[in-house]
């Protein structure tokens, strides 16, 4: 079977479907994942225009280096049935949903996905989803979203909306959606799906975006969405793996090949059982010191 | 005939022969004494230079059909003085001058397009022109081409006795009344007035007009009172609001700002950024980012500038005051926070345009420049650069010190997004060439970094900039990323007459403009 390719996530950054410029121009940027939005981006009035444009961009002028995303309308919304049609046969890496409440959202968009996928003659769930949760019912639902669908490959939380559904104030520091964060996070990590962590907010404040990140990677999040194009090298920065780090997926990888070449079953590293998801991560711990420019071939661990 | 560049030029166009570009450092220059229409001077104890207005000086220097007037861009978009100057010649009947401005000058209020039209003009020789002139000039406004050089060629021209200049009026923001001027000082101060000291030294007649009239003796001094005939106070030199605005701003676009920092990022790079090391960044606004992010690169790495050099902004004020450079060579200053700088810091100091830049002097201070950062409209796949025309052939810019600059830097490089609006700017043909492929080291944008590798320094710069990790593509890597996302647009349709002749900083020709054919006219 063949390996799962490992997709870095570290930044996320929007670009309006309603904005040809900020679509060719956010290409250009580092980020690892690019969404073009439809959502609320985009004025009710150009919302065919931006489909229009969307599909065009992805279609005929996909970055060949980034995950490529589409972020729909909402699922209760008018729009959302066009959007699909045009956003799976552009053939995005990922659809990504707003506010995602219930499982069964999910699984009904896979199902209608599955629908398009078959009759243009794509690989049924080959478009993979990402979920953002946006809401108090989003976060104590997470679990179960996370597990929808095998479609969903990350979740991603939303502070601002949520703050508002939770009737908090949107602090810079955040305490009010720590919990939030966690909740989400964990509910990735059961599910084996990567999480996305908040934007922050102030343009501005370099040495609180870094703070800001800095928490994200402790807590243990995968990356983190950007809300301007700045944002975006600091938060790969920090994203970038440390040498202890690199050293021990180095070790675990080669404890994994030896383990093949020798036909075994099950692989140990220092005594340890090492399974699938720690394998998984430490290729990504590896593709990601990649993307820094790190390296590691050859390395002495 | 077609030049080196590939350029096809006629052999002449009117009465202007064309000596065809043959490389970027293989013109010679004459032998020749260097020519000036400066004549001694008599003046004994008591004797006055100053005159009332502006017409009594035109009669005084006795301006006569068919002469060259000359004036310094030193105070930009705010100029009065161009605007009086002209008024005062237009009433006295005088016809048919030639205008020779030391850069692009873009007076609207009046326009040169009016002094065209009536006939006070009827020759052009700046270093670009936009705006209303240059619309009217592509679409056929002159019967004699207007003749575009470079900072660096204007004075080797005057010095050569292509340019010969009859009257400089030298607007000055402080003078005394027996002709010491300056820019450095009073209400309008704009700063250096590097672009006139050749025009001083080598005009028939000298007139400096000022709305600042000191007492004698005025200091500090940029035009000495050994060159001055006549001295008129005026009411206004110009628009207070636009000579004295303040620093230059930071651009806000992420886009630019990337690029800027990619720039940075190659300079730093390089083996040549050392102690000592020398750069010129220019006005623009990724030039302004990127004097910020070298700034910020030197005090990391814990290296300093000996100089910094042509057009100052307050970014690099602020570098000198931090220490990070020991001297700015200031040929003119682009804000007010770089006007001021020069009266006040001793290692800021005021230069001569052709020290700066003048490539058949004993030695212009561009020689020993490292690095130089330039914009550019179009760049194409052999590296040739447009700074003139724009997508639909308007004239959007000057030439400016851009070819003298790439030339003489160690490492000159042209920063510039890969596409602008609905255009590519990296191009397989640029519309009108500037600044020779062989003289730019690299091209930096947002989709990535190209070297030339026709360029003296390829090897070393490769061999750097790899080792740092920075990311290089091909020019042609950049050409299909910008067709790629616009499309090939149209050519810009002309007639085959020549409008404009673009000199190479050696006074050869690079590349002429042609009228352009107006689909709506």
């Amino acid at each position: 079977m063949a390996e799962k390719e490992i997709r870095l996530k570290r930044t996320s950054l929007y670009a309006s479907g309603s904005s040809p410029v900020n679509m060719i121009q956010a290409v250009f940027y580092n980020e690892d994942m690019l969404i073009y939005d439809l959502e609320d981006s985009v004025p009710a009035a150009e919302k065919d225009a931006a489909r229009f444009l969307v599909y065009q961009m992805v279609k005929h002028h996909r970055p060949k280096d980034k995950y490529v995303c589409i972020r729909v309308n909402g699922i209760y919304s008018e729009y959302l049935e066009e959007d699909l049609q045009a956003a799976v046969r552009a053939n995005p890496d990922g659809i990504r949903i707003p506010k995602v409440e219930y499982a069964r959202e999910v699984q009904a968009v896979s199902v209608r996905i599955a629908e398009i996928e078959k009759k243009i003659g794509l690989k049924p769930g080959k478009i993979e989803l990402i979920c953002n949760i946006e809401s108090y019912m989003g976060v104590l639902n997470a679990m179960e979203i996370a597990q929808a669908d095998p479609r969903v490959v990350a979740m991603a939380v939303s502070a601002e909306d949520l703050t508002a559904s939770m009737r908090a104030q949107r602090t810079k520091k955040g305490l009010e959606v720590f919990y939030a964060r966690n909740a989400v996070l964990l509910a990735c990590r059961a599910a084996g799906i990567d999480a996305l962590d908040i934007v922050f907010s102030d343009i501005h404040d370099k040495e609180g975006l870094k703070e800001d990140t800095a928490l994200a990677k402790n807590l243990g999040f995968d990356g983190k969405t950007c809300i301007h194009p700045r944002q975006i090298d600091t938060v790969n920065a920090y994203f970038t793996p440390s040498m202890k780090e690199i050293k021990y997926a180095l070790r675990v990888l080669a404890a994994v090949e030896e383990g093949k070449k020798q036909g075994k079953g099950a692989v140990t590293l220092n005594g340890g059982m090492i399974d699938k998801p720690m394998e998984l991560r430490a290729r990504t711990t590896l593709a990601q010191a990649e993307a820094a420019g790190i390296r590691t071939e050859g390395m002495v661990v | 005939m077609k030049n080196a560049v590939g350029r096809e030029l006629p052999e002449r166009i009117g009465e202007y022969v064309v000596r065809p570009y043959q490389g970027a450092y293989a013109a010679v220059p004459s032998t020749e004494p260097v020519h000036t229409l400066r004549t001694a001077g008599k003046h004994v104890s008591g004797d006055k230079k100053i005159l009332p207005d502006l017409a009594e000086a035109v009669r005084a220097v006795g301006l006569k059909d068919g002469m060259t007037v000359s004036f310094h861009h030193s105070f930009r978009e705010g100029d009065e003085i161009i605007g009086q100057v002209l008024t005062a010649i237009r009433e006295q009947g005088i016809k048919g001058l030639k205008f020779a401005p030391s850069a692009v000058v873009n007076i609207k209020n009046p326009s040169i397009v009016d002094f065209v039209k009536d006939g006070t003009i009827d020759r052009i020789e700046a270093s670009g022109i936009r705006g209303e002139l240059g619309d009217a000039v592509l679409s056929g406004l002159m019967e004699k081409p207007v003749i575009l050089r470079t900072h660096g060629s204007r004075p080797r021209a005057i010095e050569a006795g292509e340019l010969v200049i009859d009257v400089a009026f030298i607007g000055a923001s402080a003078a005394d009344e027996y002709g010491n001027a300056t820019g450095q000082i009073g209400p309008n101060a704009c700063g250096s007035l590097g672009y006139s000291f050749i025009d001083a030294a080598s005009a028939a007649k000298v007139v400096v007009i000022t709305d600042n009239l000191v007492d004698y003796p005025c200091n500090p001094v940029s035009i000495s009172q050994q060159y001055v005939d006549y001295v008129v106070a005026v009411d206004r030199i110009g628009d207070p609001e636009k000579i004295g605005k303040g620093a230059a701003r930071m651009t806000k676009n992420p886009r630019d700002l990337m690029i800027a920092e990619r720039a940075a990022d190659v300079m730093a790079a390089s083996r040549l950024f050392r102690e000592n090391f020398s750069f010129q960044t220019g006005a623009g606004a990724i030039s302004i980012a990127c004097t910020k992010y070298l700034a910020e690169r030197m005090e990391q790495c814990g290296v300093k500038a000996s100089f910094a050099l042509g057009g100052m902004t307050a970014a690099i004020v602020e570098m000198y005051k931090k220490g990070l450079v020991r001297v700015l060579e200031c040929s003119q200053s682009f804000d007010a926070v770089a006007a001021r700088a020069i009266a006040n810091e001793p290692g800021i100091v005021e230069i001569d345009n052709a020290v700066y830049s003048n490539p058949f002097s004993k030695g212009s201070m561009l020689d020993r420049l490292n690095f130089g950062v330039l914009a550019a409209l179009e760049v194409d796949t052999d590296f040739n650069v447009n700074i003139l025309t724009g997508s639909s052939g308007e004239m959007m810019g000057g030439l400016g010190g851009g070819p003298d600059v790439a030339a003489g830097a160690d490492i000159s490089i042209v920063c510039l997004p890969v596409v602008r609006g609905r255009t590519p700017s990296v191009t397989k043909r640029v519309f009108t060439c500037c600044t020779p492929g062989e003289a730019v080291a690299c091209v930096v944008t947002e989709a990535g970094i190209a070297l030339n590798p026709r360029h003296k320094q390829y090897q070393e710069l490769k061999e750097d900039l790899e080792q740092a990790g920075l990311k290089l593509v091909t020019i042609e890597e950049l050409q299909q990323i910008a067709e790629s996302l616009t499309g090939v647009p149209k050519p810009i349709e002309t007639t085959d007459r020549v409008v404009c002749v673009v000199e190479y900083r050696d006074g050869t020709v690079i590349d002429v403009i042609r009228e352009i054919k107006r689909r709506d006219v």
